[in-house]
């Protein structure tokens, strides 16, 4: 039985867990929740070896410590454009710590546990396998490892739900005469279940399932810490598994889409496959002077950045131009698209790393309406956040998505790699335009010379 | 175990606790929200030390090392990398700029 004292404290690192969820809502209270929650875990860890008589303490912290300077070295090393893989990689070993646990915990129990603690090991080790698999998927597919497009081959439904039916068949298995070896291909099947979950999601929407699985990492340690009798495990995974999935649904509705959608969508043919060829069909481009007289003598300009921005790292040189701009007199935003970048968020962390004026992004909502009296939209490394398809187009993978108006202004100015299509695999319509001007180069090389013209114009 | 009724009073407040305190987070917060969630989680390191410490044959000490490293990976990965996004928020102010992270990410 756990001492009162212990009860108490992990009662207090539970409300540290609580308030760091509350402040993280929150730009002022944002980073002072998060170390209040680092607190918590430290804390809730360390009690644990003053109230427990344990064996292998020297080991057990030698593997803590290795832990430790991994996760810290990753963390710090990790640049800002590639935090969605670095999430899903921590989220994943979290899971895949989880399912171990749980299996350990499977070792004590079989002989004579209550069908309920059985079931709850179950789930811990199929779901935290799930989790893992699933996010070693995901950091393939944004670091760019594998295909980021879905991956779908004719048996994969019926893979997957047999490889569902399985785990569900051998969790009850697992509870009428619970043995290792059932646990272990238990933890198998999970794998797999969570590799043929995740291969048919397309790159633009794996973020979604990044938070998916993240608030299945955290009800996998609420099943934990139910098996372990540990209420601060209960408490933390459970409120991980309820935000992480309210989360997931708000990410979700930015994008126009459902849960289902984004997770099933590519089975039933159609959505993000796109055509992923570049076109030939006619541009109008032009060189850096032309485009900086349009910038340099326009009176209201909208920039709005997308993921190839920070791929060329160019969001310090973007920040000298809108500041040359504004010494011109003109009027110049950020309107962030709620997924701009690749999670929902994610462009506001890379602007702010180049220290833009937390007061110059705007939201969609705020902005939209603006577009209409700006001389000048300047689209630098995005796409599908500006594609009118999203309105026009029903058989679009993205219909649905609100988009930024950029199609409303007098003008607007692409600066682009090439004539492939955005992330989703579409074309964009609005390349097309009359009153579309494209300058086609690396996003870090344009803005370079954009700003050298528009200095000396 | 305890009573079970008093798991699942815990386990339900905890469902509505979570939702509510994330409930009007503004979609700039979302990245660093998810990954502070995400560290959260980690705490399964308290777990993965208990099963570890109270194993019994090489073999599951063995497994239990492995889960308690992932864990740790989880859980301090997790709030340093949370950490490093939020910095940015809150250095906006120009006079703050001297002290920008050196030789950080770029």
């Amino acid at each position: 039985m756990t001492p009162t004292w212990v009860q108490l404290v992990y009662l207090l690192c539970a409300v540290c867990f609580i308030l760091a969820l509350k402040g993280l809502s929150g730009p002022r209270t944002a980073r002072a929740g998060n170390l209040l929650g680092a607190a918590g875990a430290v804390v809730g860890c360390a009690v644990v070896f003053f109230y427990l008589d344990l064996e292998h303490v020297p080991q057990i912290l030698g593997a803590v410590a290795v832990g430790s300077v991994a996760g810290l070295v990753g963390a710090r090393r990790v640049q800002m454009t590639q935090m969605p893989q670095m999430v899903a990689l921590f989220n994943g070993v979290g899971g895949g710590a989880a399912a171990l646990v749980a299996l350990l915990e499977l070792e004590h129990m079989v002989e004579g546990a209550g069908w309920f603690d059985l079931a709850a090991t179950a789930f811990t080790i199929v779901v935290g396998s799930v989790s893992f698999s699933g996010s070693v998927i995901t950091f393939l597919k944004l670091q760019e490892l594998m295909t980021s497009r879905p991956v779908v081959f004719p048996g994969l439904p019926v893979a997957f739900g047999g490889a569902l039916v399985g785990s569900v068949g051998l969790s009850g298995v697992t509870v009428a005469s619970p043995s290792m070896a059932v646990g272990i291909v238990l933890g198998l099947l999970g794998l797999l279940v969570g590799v043929l979950l995740v291969l048919p999601v397309g790159g633009a929407d794996v973020p979604i399932v990044i938070s998916l699985l993240n608030a299945f990492t955290g009800l996998t340690v609420a099943a934990g810490g139910y098996v372990l009798g540990n209420t601060l495990l209960l408490v933390a995974g459970t409120l991980v598994g309820a935000s992480g999935t309210f989360l997931t649904k708000l990410m979700a509705a930015a994008m126009g889409r459902s849960v289902v959608n984004i997770l099933f969508g590519a089975l039933k043919g159609g959505s993000t496959l796109g055509a992923g060829e570049a076109s030939d069909r006619p541009v109008r481009s032009a060189g850096p002077e032309d485009v900086a007289i349009l910038l340099g003598y326009a009176s209201k300009v909208i920039v709005v950045p997308g993921y190839g921005l920070a791929v060329a790292q160019a969001q310090h040189t973007l920040r000298e131009l809108v500041d040359v701009l504004g010494a011109r007199g003109t009027q110049v935003d950020y309107a962030i698209h709620p997924v701009a970048g690749r999670m929902p968020g994610h462009m506001n962390v890379l602007l702010a790393e180049a220290q833009v004026p937390y007061e110059q992004l705007k939201e969609m909502d705020d902005i939209n309406g603006e577009f209409k009296q700006t001389d000048v939209v300047l689209v630098v490394g995005a796409n599908d956040v500006v594609n009118p398809a999203a309105k026009t187009t029903p058989g679009a993978p993205i219909y649905g998505m609100p988009i930024l108006n950029a199609d409303e202004a007098q003008q607007v100015i692409f600066l682009k790699r090439s004539m492939r299509p955005g992330f989703a695999g579409i074309e964009n319509e609005l390349l097309f335009d009359p009153r579309t001007t494209l300058l086609f180069g690396d996003a870090k090389d344009s803005l370079g010379k954009l700003l050298s013209a528009v200095k000396s114009l | 175990m305890s009573e079970p009724i008093v798991w699942l009073t815990i386990f339900v407040l905890s469902i509505f606790v979570g939702i509510e305190v994330i409930s009007k987070v503004s979609s700039t917060l979302h990245t660093p929200l998810m990954s502070g969630a995400n560290a959260i989680h980690g705490i399964i390191l308290l777990g993965a030390i208990i099963v570890t410490g109270t194993a019994d044959s090489t073999i599951a000490v063995a497994v239990g090392l492995v889960a308690v490293v992932l864990a740790a990976v989880n859980m301090v990965g997790g709030f340093v990398v949370t950490d490093r996004m939020l910095q940015m928020f809150t250095r906006k102010k120009p006079a703050a700029r001297a002290e920008s992270p050196a030789g950080e990410g770029r």
